[in-house]
């Protein structure tokens, strides 16, 4: 189960189950290696719960804190999430389907989001989408066979001064270009 | 009272409701969608806009959410507005956007929300040109069918089934137009209530998986007022049917009673009409001893005879009319009538009317219920046994935090604002119980331990509450760190209710939730007391009277009778395999009358075909004395007929008169009432067979029925005359009164304009209020103010344990414990297997190793083989057994037990030895 971080479309979330492409099938969790909620990992959730009254209401840190070690989130941390908060899976996975960028699916180890809003896409956005497809022989919403990189959209990304722009992993990247882009890329392994 | 202006005209309306309220109370249309009258205001979807003015000069005007906006003094509106009205019809185009272009093959077309909202606001034509998104649908289980695309995005249904019944495993996923509304993985929803989404949902996603089995538009189903008699609430319901079968079952619309909702056993237990099982026509048992089909006239020439030759008694049935009761006590003469419930059930059914009566504490209905502000449940498993009054009692958990968001001055019904400022608060509601129950999740403090001291629990806090309340001894410190703050906050409510019920076979624990109830009302209280009842006449069946099976048995035994006539009763349900064996063998003759097939039927030596509630007029008593009517759907088939008029029929064939006393319906109602005081508002419930408006009988059929010259078209090209109805005024046709009929008789919900159940709306005096002419039903008992202490001096000692043994208790299913919905396909596929389920440190104890063990119980007499369930929420030394569900159907319990670990080999699943 679980819902693909952006639709293939690019026109918005995908639908729930829908079937990934074929070089992006999931593997089952096991295989995954799910792990327990470590520590550190409670530790942190139970700091920020300390702020807010209802322990529901740091599902999203919780979620994050998962994200930031495994990269994505799976069934089985999920699970652990909402046993954690005294929660039901629906209900955590209600929140963490609501989030673009909490992942319910494996991604790759960098993820671009390329912006496709109002100024990006007046400055050239699908241009540098096309040339990014090329480029990584994959769909928006889907990862490279080598597991370097996710494909996503993603709404302003709060530079609009030096459209277009990108963001992979934490950074952003202005006034982006094909040669910027190939350059950008090559940086990250 | 309130003036408000709409179209510059003065209206009346109550203050304190919403402009949506008042608009619709007053008869406008107003299009909308995600205001549900039970479910409250949210605001999501946009639809209900109307413009507001500032004052006469202002004729600019604002737009705004109507279900949003309190009506105010002199406040000026508009719903024709020029941008209203373009407004809304923008709206809807962009809620539509993705909506797919199925309505004929969508089983919400005709009954659509969505479709009279459309064509109201005049959306008539689609501009969009994109790709439509599509979602994959889940499988929900045997009850909803999933089909997301038609999704309008108004959140009802989420906004239903967690925030207003507390479902915990449904939500809405993702975001955008992708939002998806359904459960994180495909599987049967766990909520009681879940069948109420096929009603709330204003599209075609969520519909009715067991209509869809034989699928029929509503305006080509012939509906009818009924009730429910899957349990002993009452329920109110449509049944709808075609071609002779029970097609689905709707919510009808009782503020008293059910209001908006129906439990998913009530919903889905029908399709016990169209089993298999049915029995179509009189049997008779043959000299080979098998039982074959016979002619009518031959099977009453020999109930005749075996009544007149025999010494016979009648046994009638706690799920049987009150009509159908009576008409077999009148020819078995009273000394020979008995209710049909074990002696342990029936005392308590007699309690249970006793404590109604005797003492000054009100009953509830289920709409009081929601008005309580603390509830205590002592013993009783609500969600399993009486469903809808769990969904009641959650509502009452919302009262104390409401009085914030009344403090705060926002309008309850602003939900969304309402449910954020209360959170996760809940008012107080105490459970003790046997072992977990489903509204635990709600409990302020859970006390678990065996009956006896659950009724010493009930006896405390009545003391607690009212000193001069009998005392209890001797009572340990856990339960008194219970019974204290119980009592203390019982004292503190403005409106505290004690529940309990029938399902633990105690009567002490009757009796001490009225003790708890009285001292209540003694110190002062608006206290409210609320048995659940077993079945849909259990209290009728009590008021009627008659001993019980115990001493039907004695009858037979000292020779005072040989022949025995049941009606809609397995007698096998009722007493233990021995009892059941030895009342056969002593009885010469044995006739049954019932629905289905069932332990009875097959040992008896003619068996009558009986209509069953939808083929069928009756009166149930529910759990609060409330009597109600029920209609035929549709004609019981040929040989088929209710079992009140099997029963004048036999009074011609027993040679006690020339004609049947109860030639028709009104005259067995009016029977009865002469003869009990306690009935004699039973024939006024409803109006008589003879009513008529502007001269016509009221149509259980739409006037858009389709196909009535074709229904017989294979067989004659004459359209034959619809089937006559002499028991009503309803007829079994499309022509009928253009008029609104009374409200016992409204068959179903349409109005110009709402085709879907909105169309409920325009029936109520105000929306969300009671029917034009009143909700059906009255009340029969009321409560006594008494001049000295009414309190029962019951004394029960504490629960001793017994080395080695086990208190056997019986814990209902919603699912199974019910003999007839069990007999429905969907919820058969729900029903538990049987099981023993332990505690943990019993069951280590007892050295059974571990869950799914096989192990021997013997219990009375009789040695049940059985697979283990461990379950930690178990009081100690207790054992639970699925009540009414094989091999415990018939067990008076509780009753104690051992248990061993099985033999190798072997079978599963009881089977006496
Ligand atoms: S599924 Fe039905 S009730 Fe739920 S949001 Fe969609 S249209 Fe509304
Ligand atoms: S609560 Fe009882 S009466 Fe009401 S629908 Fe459910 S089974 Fe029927
Ligand atoms: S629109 Fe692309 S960064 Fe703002
Ligand atoms: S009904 Fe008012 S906004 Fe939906």
């Amino acid at each position: 189960m679980g819902v693909s971080p952006m639709s293939s479309t690019g026109v918005g979330p995908v639908a729930k189950k829908k079937k990934l492409p074929e070089t992006r099938a999931r593997r089952p969790c096991h295989e995954m290696g799910s792990i327990m909620l470590s520590d550190e990992v409670k530790k942190e959730i139970d700091a920020e719960a300390r702020h807010y009254p209802q322990r529901r209401a740091v599902v999203a840190e919780a979620l994050k804190a998962v994200q930031a070690r495994r990269g994505w989130v799976d069934d089985e941390s999920l699970r652990d999430v909402a046993d954690y908060l005294g929660l039901s899976f629906d209900e955590v996975d209600s929140i963490a389907t609501f989030y673009n960028l909490i992942f319910r699916q494996p991604v790759g180890r960098h993820v671009i989001l390329i912006c496709d809003s109002v100024s990006c896409y007046l400055t050239g956005y699908e241009k540098l989408l096309d040339h990014l497809k090329k480029k990584l022989g994959i769909a928006l919403g889907q990862t490279t066979a080598d597991g370097r990189f996710t494909l996503l959209p993603n709404a302003c990304l709060g530079l609009c001064e030096q459209a277009p722009a990108m963001m992979i992993d934490n950074e952003t990247y202005g006034h982006l270009t094909a040669a910027r882009i190939d350059e950008i890329l090559g940086k990250h392994e | 009272m309130l003036t408000i202006y709409i179209h510059n005209e003065p209206y009346r309306v109550k203050a304190g409701i919403n402009l949506l309220e008042a608009c619709l109370s007053l008869g406008f249309n107003v299009p909308y969608f995600c205001w549900h009258p039970a479910i409250k205001s949210v605001g999501a979807c946009r639809q209900c806009a109307v413009k507001v003015f500032k004052g006469p000069e202002d004729t600019r005007g604002t737009l705004l959410m109507s279900c949003v906006v309190p009506v105010a003094d002199g406040m000026r509106i508009s719903i024709d507005d020029p941008e209203a009205v373009h407004f809304r019809a923008r709206v809807i185009e962009w809620l539509m956007l993705n909506h797919p272009h199925d309505c004929p093959v969508c089983d919400e077309g005709g009954e659509c929300h969505l479709q009279d909202m459309t064509v109201m606001t005049g959306h008539v034509q689609r501009r969009t040109r994109f790709p439509k998104r599509t979602h994959v649908n889940q499988d929900l289980g045997p009850f909803v069918a999933h089909e997301m695309n038609r999704c309008i995005q108004c959140y009802r249904c989420q906004r239903f089934y967690c925030d207003y019944a507390g479902g915990r495993d449904f939500g809405v996923f993702g975001w955008h137009d992708g939002v998806y509304f359904g459960r994180a993985q495909s599987g049967t929803l766990q909520s009681e209530f879940a069948g109420n989404l096929v009603e709330v949902c204003p599209t075609g996603v969520f519909t009715d998986k067991s209509l869809a089995q034989h699928y029929t538009r509503k305006w080509d189903l012939t509906t009818g007022p009924s009730i429910c008699v899957h349990c002993g609430l009452g329920c109110n319901t449509i049944p709808g049917a075609r071609y002779g079968q029970l097609r689905r079952v709707y919510s009808r619309f009782n503020s008293q009673v059910n209001g908006y909702f129906l439990c998913d056993r009530g919903r889905y237990g029908y399709e016990f009409v169209n089993s298999d099982r049915r029995i179509l026509q009189p049997r008779l048992r043959q000299e080979d001893g098998s039982l074959a089909p016979v002619a009518k006239a031959q099977a009453l020439a020999f109930v005749g005879q075996a009544l007149q030759r025999g010494k016979a008694i009648g046994i009638g049935s706690p799920r049987a009319s009150l009509e159908t009761n009576f008409a077999l006590r009148k020819l078995v003469g009273a000394e020979h009538y008995f209710q049909g419930e074990s002696a342990q059930k029936s005392a308590i059914s007699e309690a249970i009317l006793d404590c109604l009566q005797r003492g000054p504490t009100p009953t509830v209905s289920l709409h009081e219920v929601e008005t309580c502000d603390a509830v205590l449940l002592l013993g009783e498993d609500v969600l399993n046994t009486a469903p809808m009054l769990g969904l009641a009692i959650r509502q009452a958990s919302r009262n104390q935090p409401l009085e914030e968001v009344a403090r705060l001055n926002v309008p309850f019904w602003l939900d969304l604002v309402a449910r954020l400022i209360t959170q996760d608060q809940i008012g107080p509601i105490f459970i003790a119980a046997t072992g977990a129950t489903r509204l635990d999740g709600l409990a302020r403090q859970i006390y678990r331990a065996a009956p006896d001291d659950l009724a010493r629990i009930g006896l405390a806090i009545a003391h607690l509450v009212d000193p001069t309340a009998p005392e209890v001894s001797r009572l340990p410190d856990d339960a008194f760190s219970f019974a204290h703050p119980v009592a203390e906050v019982l004292k503190a409510a403005k409106r505290p209710l004690i529940v309990s019920g029938p399902s633990l076979g105690s009567v002490e624990l009757i009796h001490a939730a009225a003790n708890a109830a009285w001292a209540l009302t003694r110190a002062g209280k608006d206290a409210r007391l609320c048995y659940a009842a077993e079945s849909c006449n259990s209290l009728g069946a009590a008021m009627l009277g008659g001993g019980d099976l115990t001493a039907a048995l004695e009858l037979l035994r000292s020779g005072q009778a040989d022949t025995v006539l049941i009606v809609e009763n397995d007698l096998r349900r009722h007493m233990p395999e021995n009892d059941f064996e030895e009342l056969l063998s002593l009885a010469r003759c044995v006739i049954a009358v019932d629905h289905l097939e069932q332990a009875t039927t097959q040992r008896a030596h003619c068996v009558l075909p009986a209509a069953t509630f939808a083929e069928a007029e009756g009166t149930l008593i529910n759990n609060e004395g409330r009597a109600q009517r029920f209609y035929k759907v549709l004609p019981p088939p040929a040989a088929v007929q209710e079992s009140w008029r099997w029963m004048g029929e036999l009074w011609v064939a027993s040679g006690r008169g020339e004609a049947s006393p109860w030639p028709n319906f009104d005259a067995i109602v009016a029977a009865l009432a002469s003869e009990f005081a306690i009935f004699k508002d039973v024939p006024a419930l409803a109006p008589p067979a003879s009513f008529r408006q502007v001269g016509q009988k009221i149509g259980r059929q739409p006037h858009r029925y389709s196909g009535r010259t074709a229904e017989t078209a294979d067989q004659t090209v004459f359209e034959p005359p619809p089937p006559e109805d002499a028991d009503s005024a309803l007829a079994f046709s499309m022509e009928g009164t253009p008029l609104e009929p009374p409200s016992a008789l409204i068959p179903r919900y349409w109005a110009p304009g709402w085709n879907s159940l909105a169309a409920l709306n325009k029936f109520q005096i105000e929306v969300g209020g009671p029917l034009h002419d009143g909700d059906p039903g009255q009340r029969l008992i009321a409560p006594k103010p008494y001049p000295q202490s009414p309190y029962f001096k019951d004394f029960v000692s504490p629960f001793a344990r017994r080395p080695q043994q086990f208190l056997v208790v019986p814990h209902h299913h919603i699912y199974g414990s019910e003999p007839l919905s069990a007999a429905s396909a969907p919820v058969a596929s729900l029903c538990p297997k049987p099981y023993i389920a332990l505690n943990g440190a019993d069951a280590a104890a007892a050295g059974i190793a571990g869950a799914d063990q096989e192990v021997v119980l013997s219990l009375a007499g009789a040695s049940l083989r059985l697979s283990v369930i461990l379950d930690s929420t178990l009081a100690a030394s207790l054992a639970a057994v699925p009540a009414g569900i094989a091999p415990f159907e018939g067990l008076d319990l509780p009753a104690w037990g051992t248990i061993a670990a099985a033999p190798a080999g072997g079978q599963r699943g009881g089977g006496g030895s």
